[in-house]
């Protein structure tokens, strides 16, 4: 990497950070809403820890797990609706105009959604542990959680700035955000897979990429160290960062159109 | 190529079409010389900013030719990148950031050193006048802060040729007569060579060294403020009768000493011929006709574009009719008479 490329991400991650830290609108609810989630799933389905075949006696540390994922949902509708209204206001043609390279402008502006995407991390293993959850995987397995929840802040983070940048619009952005909620409540979020009643919904949750993500952040809080769940994991977060990468790149290309 | 007398932007035959839409600019040619102030002056949806986002080359053209600082604006954008300065129609600013954290970002991507990047940052906001202001977030600035802000953002470079987009739409007197000084002093001591739009006729015709007006998209005339006025000719004058019912004599008396053209709602008025006021006052008074209304009217650049197009600048990018878009130009003009 270059000097001018580096100054480049440099500064356009500095702005990403610090203006996502000027905005309580988007560190707040990211931080509070999941792990209001998470004591009300905790509160209210312990009993599910009594079906035969659950993994875990204690059902906080089974739906710590959701939490990082709704993390990285909100590291979507944050990256989108920051670069949406980059290109509403302008600000995106005034970098064009500039000698910027596409790929720092993607890199730079991902920066903001990382950044609060460990916080995020940090806090909801914080009051996680604090509750009574356990991490069966130790010190190696929270920072593999933080190393899964930045790929998963990535991938989410592009896939919010591809929208963004296709469609110019905050408001379309933060329409994505209740469908990929849908993709939450389809996955293996609140049983294990093998323990969903219903075909279809067990047939959904085995196809949806989001139950391994969730899978392999809880086989670190309660098996320990599961191989197939983590390289699965791993697998469908970078599989979402090359979707996303390359979706935000195909839109910053007809976005950015300078000669 | 630049010639013996190179321009700083030169332009033939530009043209943008947009695809299901009229085209936005219709086959413009122009030329602006280094250090000129060149105002773009049009209603709302004439194509100013089309044009100007084609000369910096932010929109392809669909056809036609340009050249800015010597560059062609297709096949050379980073060079013409490299010369420009441009502030589009919005402050386009991050309101989460301060004026100096802009001034810096702006430097760094610009590709200027860590001191390059201070020391330029702190002049440019010590001559817009935001030192105060410059660690205060752009969400608390005014618009004129922001318009200022914006100005001294398209500088930190020191481009030889400059863009403003309506730079002080929106703006009150004192901040715009501010930027409009920061603009003259730019092109009268830097030699920066400006590109202007505006529907403002006070502005193209205070701050231009040459004005192009533009309607739907095919530039109508360009020239000097002052020769273009002059094309228009003699000034017009306008009556008002005391009582309605002198209407058409009013009109009668007027019509003796020029072409009648068009007025407010009640009055009348003729472009005058060889005649001045004095004459009409006379005639007027010789059929002991009563006005309480009359007024000479120099010719303006709206008069330039009512001649051009058959309508007022003023309005005519709403729809409004000619007679109330003139009452509306004329109102706050100072009476000669």
């Amino acid at each position: 990497m270059n000097t001018a490329l580096a100054t480049q991400i440099g500064q356009l991650a500095r702005r990403s950070i610090v203006r996502t830290m000027r905005q309580p609108a988007q560190i707040v609810p990211a931080l509070v809403f999941p792990l209001f989630l998470l004591a009300v799933n905790a509160g209210g389905l312990n009993q599910a820890t009594k079906l035969p075949g659950f993994p875990t006696d204690s059902y906080l540390t089974f739906a710590l797990a959701i939490t990082f994922m709704q993390g990285a949902m909100f590291a979507l509708m944050n990256a989108g609706t920051d670069l949406a209204n980059d290109v509403e206001t302008g600000f995106l043609n005034r970098l064009a105009l500039t000698p910027l390279r596409g790929s720092a402008l993607l890199t730079g502006m991902l920066s903001g959604v990382v950044v609060l995407g460990f916080i995020q991390a940090i806090t909801y293993l914080l009051v996680g542990v604090t509750a009574g959850a356990h991490i069966a995987a130790g010190v190696g397995g929270v920072l593999t959680i933080f190393a899964l929840t930045f790929l998963m802040t990535l991938g989410f983070g592009a896939l919010g700035s591809a929208a963004a940048l296709r469609t110019g619009s905050g408001e379309a952005v933060q329409g994505l955000f209740p469908l990929f909620f849908v993709l939450l409540f389809l996955s293996s979020m609140s049983l294990p897979r093998n323990l969903i009643q219903a075909d279809w919904f067990r047939e959904v949750a085995t196809w949806n990429p989001v139950s391994y993500l969730i899978e392999a952040i809880r086989s670190l809080l309660i098996t320990g160290w599961d191989g197939e769940a983590l390289a699965l994991g791993f697998a469908v977060a970078a599989s979402l960062i090359v979707v996303g990468t390359v979706l935000a790149s195909l839109a910053l290309r007809t976005r950015l159109v300078r000669t | 190529m630049t010639e013996r007398n190179p321009a700083s932007i030169e332009v033939q035959g530009l043209v943008r079409e947009f695809r299901k839409g009229p085209r936005a600019v219709d086959g413009i040619d122009l030329r602006v010389a280094p250090g000129e102030i060149y105002g773009f002056l049009g209603p709302n949806g004439a194509g100013k900013s089309t044009t100007v986002l084609m000369l910096t080359t932010l929109l392809p053209p669909t056809a036609g030719s340009a050249r800015v600082g010597g560059y062609d604006v297709v096949t050379q954008g980073p060079q013409v990148r490299g010369v420009i300065g441009a502030a589009l129609q919005e402050s386009a600013l991050d309101p989460f950031l301060t004026g100096r954290e802009h001034m810096r970002l702006q430097g760094a991507l610009e590709g200027l050193s860590r001191s390059e990047r201070t020391d330029r940052g702190e002049e440019l906001l010590a001559r817009v006048g935001l030192m105060e202001a410059a660690d205060r977030k752009v969400r608390g600035y005014s618009g004129g802060m922001k318009r200022r802000l914006d100005l001294a953002l398209a500088l930190v470079h020191r481009p030889q040729i400059l863009f403003l987009d309506e730079p002080t739409t929106g703006l009150d007197i004192q901040s715009r007569a501010a930027l409009w000084d920061e603009v003259a002093r730019l092109a009268g001591e830097d030699g920066v060579t400006v590109f202007l739009t505006t529907q403002y006729l006070e502005e193209a015709d205070t701050l231009a060294d040459r004005v192009g007006i533009i309607d739907h998209g095919r530039i109508v005339a360009e020239g000097t403020p002052a020769a273009l006025k002059e094309e228009i000719g003699r000034p017009s004058v306008e009556a008002i009768p005391a009582d309605e019912a002198d209407f058409d004599a009013v009109v009668a008396v007027l019509q003796r000493f020029g072409e009648r053209t068009l007025a407010s709602r009640h009055g009348a008025a003729v472009r005058l011929g060889d005649a001045d006021l004095s004459d009409i006052v006379r005639a007027l008074d010789q059929q002991n006709l009563k006005v309480q209304h009359l007024q000479l009217h120099a010719p303006s650049l709206n008069d330039v574009f009512l001649a051009k197009t058959g309508r007022s600048l003023e309005g005519a990018g709403d729809q409004e009719s000619d007679e109330r878009a003139r009452q509306a130009s004329e109102a706050p003009a100072p009476a000669t008479a």
